[in-house]
């Protein structure tokens, strides 16, 4: 109480003028960020990397002229965290964290067809004392299973706290809960003082008057008394002085006795719920459906290992064989207007910048979106419909075998979107050591942007030809899949044997029900992804295209310029007709292509030539592989760059120009030892920034991403270097 | 008899929990205390882990955590 009688005066003005927080929290699975997505639409800040992930997610939206920043946070069972992610949660309601607000009113999303479970947390809210607005979702899914929710028998034993029921998915119910939220608003701060345990409580109000005015409230010294939590017995020893670990222990005792306090609260919690719940619910018996009995089915273990397996496969093959036509769309787009603009401006460094530089820089990678947004929509499905989380269930036994458990599976899967989500996944995972493991095995599954890159070489160098059922370049697809997976599991099982030895972890998990997915929710999702794709490909590798372009482009030697006018002339004066053109177009490019070794890109790729020699890279390759390293998507861009500048007759494809390129004594550089090399290269490097800076603010030190980049690119070096070497003798 | 030993189809009620370790504490704040009935769902490949219903909630957990509540069987609801 004397904590909310200090902020009681002037609410009413503040409110007026002040931006009001609120923020969604829950029971993971119940449909928050759908509810999320109803309230704000599209405006909000997804962060940089939405998907399966964790991330903070801020969107704004205003009723009757008053503006809300409203909050998504991780899903919790309680006010005890157990991860990093669920103590995201928990500091935000306490308004722990810097630079955010503790929200001014909370909405607790209660999923109607699990109330039981939902309840122990709601009990906590409440206590909080602060506003709060009951969200019960998926009433749809509570009416076809026969569950009753008497809504005002649940607003009356919680208190009086308003109640709203909405199906997220149709948005049934939203305007009544917009409508609470305006209702809420204009109310003065709720004070009330509702407890479920109210010997936690007496305890908490004993400790309260010893300390007298602080900045304490009565749930965070529950929660020490509880848990131990750390801040909230750091401010009471600043209170209470050298006495407060004694007090808080005494209090412990009193309530607790021998038993873990936990087990004490959970007790005391349920008791209160088992009592309440025939009250507020009724459960009538329903006749199982075909659709519940197939999905039954399919859960059991070897229809749902069929079941992964088979997903699996159609993926790689929508990955190719849906994509083409789009790619093939696009590709005679980019080609179509670099030869145009050729034809018309005037052959010199403009047309050149355009055509070699922009042009088929940027639309070397961009012409992959189609596979990517594929492979995106294949995974934001299986998200979608609970079946992630269904896979690491089935998965537990095998992350066993590694040190692992079933919840790595998840992190893992996503990074065969994008390694970011992926790591931010892991935040889930409550030891520290399983989660760094999990994190610096992420980077190793086959990410999006690496498909850019497999796609070009496997498409140009792996034959279209068919062993039994499987195609051949699918196959090669899927083999570098498999040697992503072989690299981050064993680099995991490496870690847990040495640096991050530890005890196995255990596999908790609550398994959300199998659902049709929302269109909606996925078209948000793919857009969003087609958005940062091409946000990229604008910004960071059309910087890098044009950088690549002027530094193969300058300086312009004039001597090879004169040579290559008189060679041209001398041509004239004994040629005529076919001949001529194809001796003219011949002197044409060697000239492009001497220009390109004596410009500063030629220059430095022949320095770090030697370094990659032994992996049968030539310096056109070598510079490509460099530029790649802040992002791995752009070396397809600086290939098609290079091999651009590098000739004249812009009509052929990036892919045919590869195959054509030579070492100077006329030996072809793309042989199969080499590519197979540089694909294995490109599995296992770290070749991305972005990840390397998430795995510093995931691990807290710059130790991991410097071991990680060291590692992986060390084990992509020697994988590469002994294919060649082998394959080459 | 503990969850550990549940099949497919079994239900039944928690009369006793032993609550030391943390893995089990999660799982009492997730509703397995004693007085909740919950079914079996059945387990992963090679049994392990399982899979149970609590009043709508499907919750999996490992054999080794399992074997810590002790349980006793209620009639299959018709």
């Amino acid at each position: 109480m004397p904590e909310s009688t200090t902020i009681n005066i002037p609410i009413e003005d503040l409110v007026i003028s002040q931006q009001m927080t609120l923020a969604l929290v829950g029971n993971p699975n119940t449909g928050k960020s759908t509810v999320f997505n109803r309230l704000t639409g599209l405006r909000q800040k997804t962060a940089n990397y939405p998907g399966v992930t964790v991330e903070k997610r801020v969107g704004k939206f205003t009723l009757d002229s008053l503006s809300f920043d409203l909050i998504d946070l991780p899903g919790i069972y309680s006010l005890s965290p157990n991860s990093a992610d669920e103590r995201i949660a928990v500091d935000v309601l306490l308004g722990r964290v810097v630079g955010t607000p503790q929200p001014d009113i909370i909405l607790a999303v209660v999923d109607a067809t699990r109330l039981y479970q939902g309840l122990y947390l709601l009990q906590q809210l409440v206590e909080l004392g602060r506003p709060i607005v009951v969200v019960l979702t998926m009433t749809d899914a509570a009416i076809n299973k026969n569950i009753r929710i008497d809504t005002n028998a649940l607003k009356n034993e919680l208190g009086g706290i308003p109640v709203s029921e909405i199906v997220a998915t149709t948005g049934r119910g939203m305007a009544h809960l917009r409508s609470i939220i305006n209702e809420v608003v204009g109310e003065e701060r709720n004070t009330s003082d509702t407890s479920f345990w109210p010997e936690l409580r007496h305890s908490a109000k004993t400790l309260e008057k010893k300390i007298g005015n602080s900045s304490l409230t009565l749930t965070e010294i529950e929660r020490a008394i509880i848990d131990g939590d750390p801040a909230a017995v750091s401010k009471l020893r600043e209170a209470l002085g050298a006495n407060a670990d004694a007090q808080i222990q005494k209090h412990r005792n009193t309530l607790c006795g021998n038993d873990p306090p936990i087990a004490v609260e959970t007790r005391a919690r349920y008791n209160w719920i088992n009592k309440t719940l025939p009250q507020l619910e009724t459960r009538a018996f329903t006749p199982i459906r075909w659709a519940t009995k197939l999905v039954n089915w399919l859960n059991r273990p070897i229809p749902a290992t069929a079941l992964f397996f088979g997903l699996m496969a159609i993926i790689f093959q929508a990955v190719f064989a849906w994509a083409t036509p789009f790619m093939d769309i696009i590709d005679a787009a980019t080609s179509g207007l670099g030869v145009w603009i050729q034809s018309t401006l005037p052959s010199g460094i403009v047309s050149s910048f355009l055509a070699d530089g922009v042009i088929a820089g940027v639309g070397s990678v961009i012409i992959f979106l189609p596979q990517i947004l594929i492979l995106f929509l294949f995974i934001i499905v299986l998200e979608d419909t609970g079946y992630l989380a269904r896979t690491a269930f089935l998965m537990d036994r095998a992350m066993r075998a590694v040190g692992l458990s079933g919840q790595s599976v998840i992190p893992l899967i996503s990074g065969f979107a994008c390694a970011i989500p992926g790591i931010m996944a892991t935040r889930v995972i409550p030891d520290r050591r399983d989660r760094i493991a999990t994190i610096i095995a992420a980077p190793f599954m086959t990410c999006s942007a690496r498909l850019p890159v497999y796609a070009l070489l496997i498409a140009a160098f792996i034959p279209n030809s068919s062993i039994g059922f499987a195609n051949l370049q699918g196959l090669v697809l899927f083999g570098l899949y498999m040697l992503g997976i072989l690299g981050g599991v064993g680099t995991a099982l490496l870690l847990k044997r040495s640096a991050l030895r530890g005890p196995n972890p255990s596999f908790i998990l609550a398994l959300p029900e199998f659902h049709l997915p929302s269109l909606r929710t996925v078209l948000f999702k793919l857009l969003d992804r087609a958005r940062i794709f091409l946000r990229r490909a604008g910004t960071v590798i059309f910087t890098v295209a044009i950088l690549i372009w002027a530094m193969a482009y300058f300086p312009r030697s004039d001597s090879i310029e004169t040579e290559r006018l008189s060679a041209q002339e001398q041509a004239s004066a004994i040629l005529a007709d076919d001949v001529l053109a194809a001796e003219i177009s011949s002197i044409n490019n060697e000239a492009a292509a001497a220009q390109l070794a004596q410009s500063w890109l030629g220059r430095a790729g022949q320095w770090v030539e030697p370094v990659f020699e032994p992996l049968g890279w030539d310096w056109r390759v070598s510079a490509a592989v460099i530029a790649g390293f802040p992002a791995r998507e752009v070396v397809v861009a600086v290939l098609g760059t290079i091999y651009a500048v590098g000739s004249e007759a812009n009509e052929s494809s990036l892919t045919d120009r590869l195959k054509s390129a030579t070492w100077p004594d006329g030996q072809t550089v793309f042989t199969l030892p080499m590519v197979l090399g540089l694909l294995v290269f490109y599995a296992w490097c770290l070749q991305c920034a972005a990840t390397l800076a998430v795995i510093k603010r995931e691990t807290n030190t710059w130790r991991w991403p410097i071991f990680a980049w060291s590692y992986m690119t060390a084990a992509g070096y020697l994988g590469a270097l002994l294919i060649f070497q082998l394959g080459s003798t | 008899m503990t969850l550990a030993d549940l099949k497919r189809g079994n239900r039944a009620r928690i009369c006793g929990i032993d609550a030391a370790e943390q893995s089990v504490q999660r799982l009492m704040i997730m509703g397995l205390v004693e007085g909740a009935e919950l079914e079996c769902l059945g387990g992963s490949l090679g049994g392990d882990p399982m899979e149970f219903l609590l009043y709508g909630s499907a919750l999996s957990l490992r054999r080794s955590d399992a074997q810590h509540f002790r349980v006793i069987s209620t009639p299959v609801a018709t």
